[in-house]
């Protein structure tokens, strides 16, 4: 018991207004959880905790409701998040060594982040673009009918 | 009343519109299994998540098979409960949760009390055709409950208690698919969590998921020290549930049983925790009534209600979720810690003892007991009142362990001067028996009358919040009285919005106050036997030649000796205390 | 695209109008058909009419529309919600998303209807958060509709008040089942519930709820308009309308087609999809995602409609439509959807929880070839429980991958497990670099670079490769200037 929550003043006034915003209802999680995440990049600990206190839930629900999405993350992302779109289009075109090769060149895993914070790795299934099968996204910017070989040259285009 | 007519394995039945598949099977004493399923109907506390699949049936017509738990009964519904189809079904989902169970079940501590291995013999399961990884996760151990969840099964029972019927909100499921579990935010350990210690999810948990700390290695330890003396003292509640552990009917009281059983284990003077229950009545009934003379004098300081203080996992609920409302409980220490303070300060010199050689123990059908015993602030440099906490669960595992034949035991007297107690003292172990120990006492000395009545059966039952006015010579007191702490939230919050209009609330965390607490015999969801161990201690009461806790000539002696009367300034030093804020605290860092 | 077999309902105005222009969607008819419904037809006639229709729900499950929504009109309650369904989560199917972006006020103006046929004044719309161009134009749209008072109070002058918001979906699968959906707008866990209750009897913030997928609503107000008898004649005896499909994989031409029910694969792949890639031979067609299964040559001439799908073993789901050729293993095809639905199975019931991943760790031991014929019956037993004792749609449909390749495609399960033999050169475990003794020439490049020194001969003599080391990393095949290996 008597846990105790350390985060900066600005942080801690962002999420009260993100809750604010969403008039501190319970129902709204999910959405409040969206906001916080595209403000802060990832959902650690200490802003699940604000979270639940502003919106008057247990902590142990709103980390149930964040450990359930793919889309919430309690780690940072890298400065260029790279989604692999694992979809039955994409796998079926070769996705998979796609992955292989991100996951090579970057020395990382799925799920992780390159030690100078540029990259990181996820898979996504399906992002609705199965005719560019396989595709990738480095943040935004969608990569059509990417091959393995081309991947260097698509990290190339972020490591100038 | 509109009545469905179904058959169920051949057998034609009526029931209600709106009964499930399940309720109308045991109706016709056909037992379909479960797991998942919790029911405390007394208390409409319900959990039916659907979601293990056991009590799946056949249900002719449907494409699926149906779990009866939620399957509600329809007109002309035929039912299959053992068909080949539904057995080989129930079975393969009974091996896939063992496929995902460690295989510790020799050395499990639920060993012979687990639902699922039980399941799994009723099954007959002598094989498990889909081996796989298991999920595993962190043991973590907190100071009253040991969380072993590569044991969860994910029946969610713990979760609804700690949620719906709690509002602890220190459990949830997280995570999903094979991970998914229910744990603490980020599995956290319990400790660090918002967690009362109230043990409600050990008492629901159908395996070895979720279980006691278990003092009674140390206890026998201390029995083995021959420079010990060592002290017990039984709750209330103890008495009314340990026979169930050994064969005995629901509501068997065995108060002279337990306490020649404790005598054969060795324990140097055998107490009874209702002693400090009388004596927590004079403190506390004195602390109300001078809280009230004073309010209805008109001092607008004084804090109304008063919350009763007795059961500490209500303590640890209020410190943590109403920090801010922490000087309207009474600060008279529990039973238990009271026991304790007498014990170390008052018997120990009077035996002539030093309490450092003095081991007190307790038998309490709690588990925040195991938390309470170990606050700091209930220590003398180091040596803290109540040594050892231990369940009942605990005590019969003793019994068993020492070989006594606890069914052929003498009935047995309790040791004095710490083991005299009045029936006011007995009826602490059910809910509403504080507050009415407490008006027996406070009625006669506030009126200077004798009461013609000791019963106030207005302030008992099982109802979540019940309410009553009693008559103090004019003066209407108002009694609210609540179990399960989700109901105390809700008197909490009337009276932090400035709504409630009682003067003392009774508060116990356990649904049913002790007799239902996470320390006792497990229930398995049988409202019945809470009912019988209530009746149990009304009783005990009712038998009792002294009923009221100011005529408990052994509690006069103390004052007479020691104290010198209810909140002197010895009573405030050894058996009042103060609480804490232990909210979760935002600091800002820059 | 060939389109003389196509038939654009759902997708009349995708690609045709400016989707953030109101004005180019009432210019093509765009809310005369909530018009209509307001001033001329009223609820009971508008039901009526869409019961005639015959239209089922798009998203997969293919329960009739009208019927839906004759359900939560007759629950009464202070506040009902019509909510439509855009979490499309199946790996290749993105219909929703075209129609979303293409024409979002079609979606609007059909939630309006079905509010005031169900008498709701609440929408909401569960989209998912991958899908940012979509929510903007479907805010834009929204926005717009706001401002012509065809969303908001007194709709067409009527007492109709009607307004949409957005929820977003935050990546789970599971969420398109709608009392998951429902639990994940309360803010919750995307856990599902055992029906009944019905949505429609308590649904959101347990009020009656009428939830229907993207294209089901697309489909509506060309319905209302152009009449029930219109639309019935389209498609087959009990399946209406038109279908969207999503054609992906080893397909010439990909990318979004609408067809009208009853039309068979081949028209589908060969004369829309312009037949198979490369000029390989066709070998399966998956149609309903990680719920339905794969269809064989034999299957070619069915008529596509929600029956015939199931009776095949496969179901519509929501439309995808991912070709397969000679090139792909059909044992790791059913692993992959499988490792999809451990991957997204919300963990509450044991069948999907614990079953499902039984269910992959026995083709993952398929595909490295240490699978034995015992396990072929492991898979199929157990497939058949899950089935039977799932809580979900998701985990009652989840085993059918592996059951619709068992069926079609045994002999390619006896191969991996009785001859380690994967014929798709899929599985890694399987595959086997071989040197052929005539092409070699010995200049030692491969067993140079081989990472594990597999690879053994003289200079000038041909080489081998020692199997029991090889990691079949595939170096050996990239450096070989002479052809001289090859993968079996």
């Amino acid at each position: 018991m008597a846990a105790k929550i350390k985060i900066p003043e600005r942080k801690l006034q962002e999420l009260k207004d993100i809750c604010k915003s969403f008039n501190n209802e319970k129902g709204e999680l999910i959405n409040v959880l969206h906001k916080a995440q595209s403000s802060f990049g990832y959902l650690p600990a200490e802003v699940q905790e604000v979270i639940a206190q502003e919106l008057n839930v247990s902590v142990a629900h709103v980390f149930g409701v964040v450990s359930f999405y793919t889309f919430f993350t309690m780690k940072p992302k890298g400065e260029f998040p790279i989604s692999v779109c694992l979809g039955t289009a994409c796998y079926v075109r070769g996705a998979e060594k796609v992955l292989e090769e991100f996951k090579k060149h970057l020395k990382i895993q799925v799920g992780e982040t390159t030690a100078d914070g540029k990259f990181s790795i996820s898979c996504l299934r399906c992002v609705g673009a199965c005719g560019l099968a396989p595709v990738v996204m480095v943040g935004d910017k969608v990569y059509g009918r990417v091959a393995p070989e081309g991947v260097k040259d698509i990290l190339a285009e972020y490591n100038g | 009343m509109d009545i469905v007519k179904l058959t169920i394995d051949n057998k034609p039945l009526e029931v209600e519109k709106g009964t499930t598949v399940l309720k109308a099977a045991r109706k016709a004493k056909i037992e379909i299994p479960t797991l998942c399923y919790f029911e405390l109907d007394g208390m409409k506390i319900e959990n039916k998540p659907g979601g293990c699949r056991v009590c799946v049936v056949e249900i002719a017509g449907r494409r699926n098979l149906a779990p009866a738990c939620t399957t509600v009964c329809t007109e002309g519904m035929v039912v299959k409960t053992h068909s080949i189809r539904a057995l080989n079904a129930r079975r393969t989902v009974v091996e896939l949760m063992l496929s995902d169970h460690p295989f510790d079940c020799l050395i499990c501590a639920k060993s012979g009390n687990c639902e699922l291995q039980t399941l799994a013999h009723k099954l007959g399961i002598r094989e498990i055709h889909y081996q796989g990884a298991k999920s595993t996760y962190r043991k973590d151990t907190s100071p009253a409950i040991i969380r072993d969840i590569d044991k969860c099964i994910l029946c969610r029972r713990c979760e609804m208690m700690c949620n719906d019927v709690q509002s602890v909100g220190a459990l949830s499921g997280i995570y999903r698919g094979f991970n998914a579990v229910v744990a603490p935010a980020f599995e956290m350990n319990l400790e660090k969590s918002t967690c009362t210690y109230c043990g409600q999810c050990v008492s629901v948990c159908p395996t070895g998921a979720l279980t006691e700390v278990d003092h009674s290695r140390n206890v026998i330890n201390s029995l083995a020290d021959p420079t010990k003396i060592v002290v017990v003292q039984t709750a209330p509640a103890v008495r009314a549930a340990l026979g169930e552990e050994f064969g005995m009917e629901p509501g068997s009281l065995v108060t002279g049983k337990m306490v020649a059983a404790l005598r054969r284990l060795g324990f140097n003077y055998v107490f009874d925790t209702d002693f400090a229950a009388d004596l927590t009545i004079m403190e506390e009934g004195t602390e109300l009534l001078d809280r009230l003379g004073k309010f209805l004098k008109g001092d607008k300081s004084v804090k109304l209600p008063i919350l009763t203080s007795c059961c500490p996992g209500w303590v640890n609920f209020f410190e943590a979720n109403f920090p801010e409302m922490r000087d309207i409980p009474s600060t008279a220490k529990s039973p238990q810690q009271m026991f304790g303070a007498i014990a170390k300060n008052y018997f120990a010199k009077k035996i002539g003892v030093d309490r450092k050689n003095m081991v007190v123990v307790s038998v309490m059908p709690c588990l925040a007991k195991k938390y309470e015993c170990a606050r700091e602030e209930f220590s003398v440099n180091g040596d803290p009142d109540v040594n050892y906490s231990i369940s009942t669960r605990e005590l019969a595992d003793l019994i068993k362990l020492a070989n006594i034949d606890f069914n052929s035991l003498p009935e047995e007297d309790f040791d004095r001067p710490l083991g005299e107690s009045t029936g006011a003292s007995v009826i602490f172990g059910t809910t509403g028996g504080v507050i009415e120990a407490a008006v027996r006492t406070a009625y006669e000395i506030h009126t200077g009358k004798t009461l013609n009545k000791v019963d106030f059966t207005e302030l008992r039952g099982l109802e979540n919040i019940r309410q009553a006015s009693i008559d103090f010579n004019g003066v209407s007191i108002n009694i609210g009285i609540a179990h399960g702490l989700g109901n105390a939230r809700k008197l909490l919050e009337d009276i932090r919005a400035g709504k409630s209009k009682f003067h003392a609330i009774e508060i116990m965390a356990c649904p049913g106050g002790c007799i239902g607490g996470g320390g006792q015999p497990y229930h398995h969801g049988n409202f019945e036997i809470l009912k019988k161990r209530a009746a149990a201690l009304y009783q005990e009461d009712a038998e009792k030649p002294l009923r009221k806790s100011h005529e408990n000539p052994y509690i006069k002696q103390l004052y007479e000796e020691f104290l010198g009367k209810p909140m002197s300034e010895i009573s405030h030093h050894l058996l009042h205390t103060h609480y804490f804020d232990k909210s979760a605290e935002i600091v800002v860092n820059e | 695209m060939a389109t003389h077999k196509q038939l654009r309902i759902a997708l009349r105005n995708c690609g045709v109008i400016d989707p953030e222009k109101i004005t180019d969607y009432i210019e093509r008819d765009g809310y005369s058909a909530l018009a209509k419904v307001i001033n001329e037809l009223g609820t009971v006639r508008t039901i009526d009419l869409m019961k005639k229709s015959g239209l089922r729900g798009r998203g997969g499950g293919g329960f009739p529309t009208g019927l839906k929504w004759e359900i939560a009109s007759k629950n009464y309650a202070d506040q009902k919600y019509v909510v439509c369904n855009a979490d499309e989560g199946d790996p290749g199917a993105f219909m929703d998303r075209s129609v979303l972006e293409g024409d979002p006020h079609s979606v609007i103006e059909a939630m309006a209807i079905c509010g005031f046929s169900i008498g709701a004044t609440k929408g909401l719309v569960y989209i998912r958060a991958e899908y940012p161009l979509a929510i903007e134009r479907l805010k834009i749209a929204i926005n717009q509709a706001r401002e012509y008072g065809l969303l908001g109070k007194n709709i067409f002058g009527s007492d109709f008040d009607f307004d949409i918001e957005l929820r977003y979906g935050a990546g789970a699968f599971v969420c398109g089942e709608e009392t998951a959906l429902i639990h994940s707008m309360e803010g919750k866990r995307g856990e599902p519930t055992v029906k009944p209750p019905f949505p429609a009897e308590s649904g959101y913030l347990e009020k009656p709820t009428n939830v229907n997928n993207v294209e089901t609503f697309a489909n509506i107000p060309p319905i209302i308009l152009k009449g029930a008898e219109w639309f019935a004649s389209i498609g087959s005896e009990k399946s209406k309308g038109t279908k969207v499909f999503a054609l992906a994989g080893k397909i010439n031409n990909v990318g979004l087609i609408e067809v009208p029910m009853g039309t068979t694969l081949r028209e589908v792949i060969y004369d829309i999809g312009g037949g198979i890639k490369d000029g390989k031979e066709f070998k399966a067609v998956q149609t309903g995602g990680p719920s339905g299964g794969c269809l064989t040559k034999k299957h070619l001439d069915t008529a596509i409609d929600y029956d015939n799908l199931i009776a095949a073993g496969s179901m519509m789901g929501s439309g995808g439509m991912v070709v397969m050729d000679e090139d792909d293993c059909m044992v790791s095809i059913a692993k992959f959807y499988l490792e999809f639905t451990v991957e997204e199975s919300c963990g509450k019931c044991t069948p999907c929880r614990i079953g499902n991943k039984r269910l992959f760790e026995i083709l993952e031991k398929i595909t490295e070839g240490k699978g034995t014929m015992e396990d072929l019956d492991k898979l199929r037993n157990l497939s058949n429980t899950i089935k039977d004792t799932a809580l979900c749609g998701l985990g009652q449909t989840s085993p059918n991958p592996v059951l619709s390749t068992m069926d079609n495609f045994m002999d390619e399960y006896l191969e991996h497990i009785n001859e380690k033999r994967c014929r798709a050169s899929q599985c890694k475990a399987l595959t086997r670099y071989i040197i052929d003794a005539e092409q070699c020439t010995g200049c030692t490049i491969c067993a140079r670079n081989c990472p594990v020194n597999a690879i053994k001969g003289e200079r000038k003599q041909p080489h081998t490769i020692n199997q029991d080391i090889c990691i079949k990393c595939g170096v050996c095949y990239e450096k070989c200037k002479f052809n001289a290996i090859s993968v079996k």
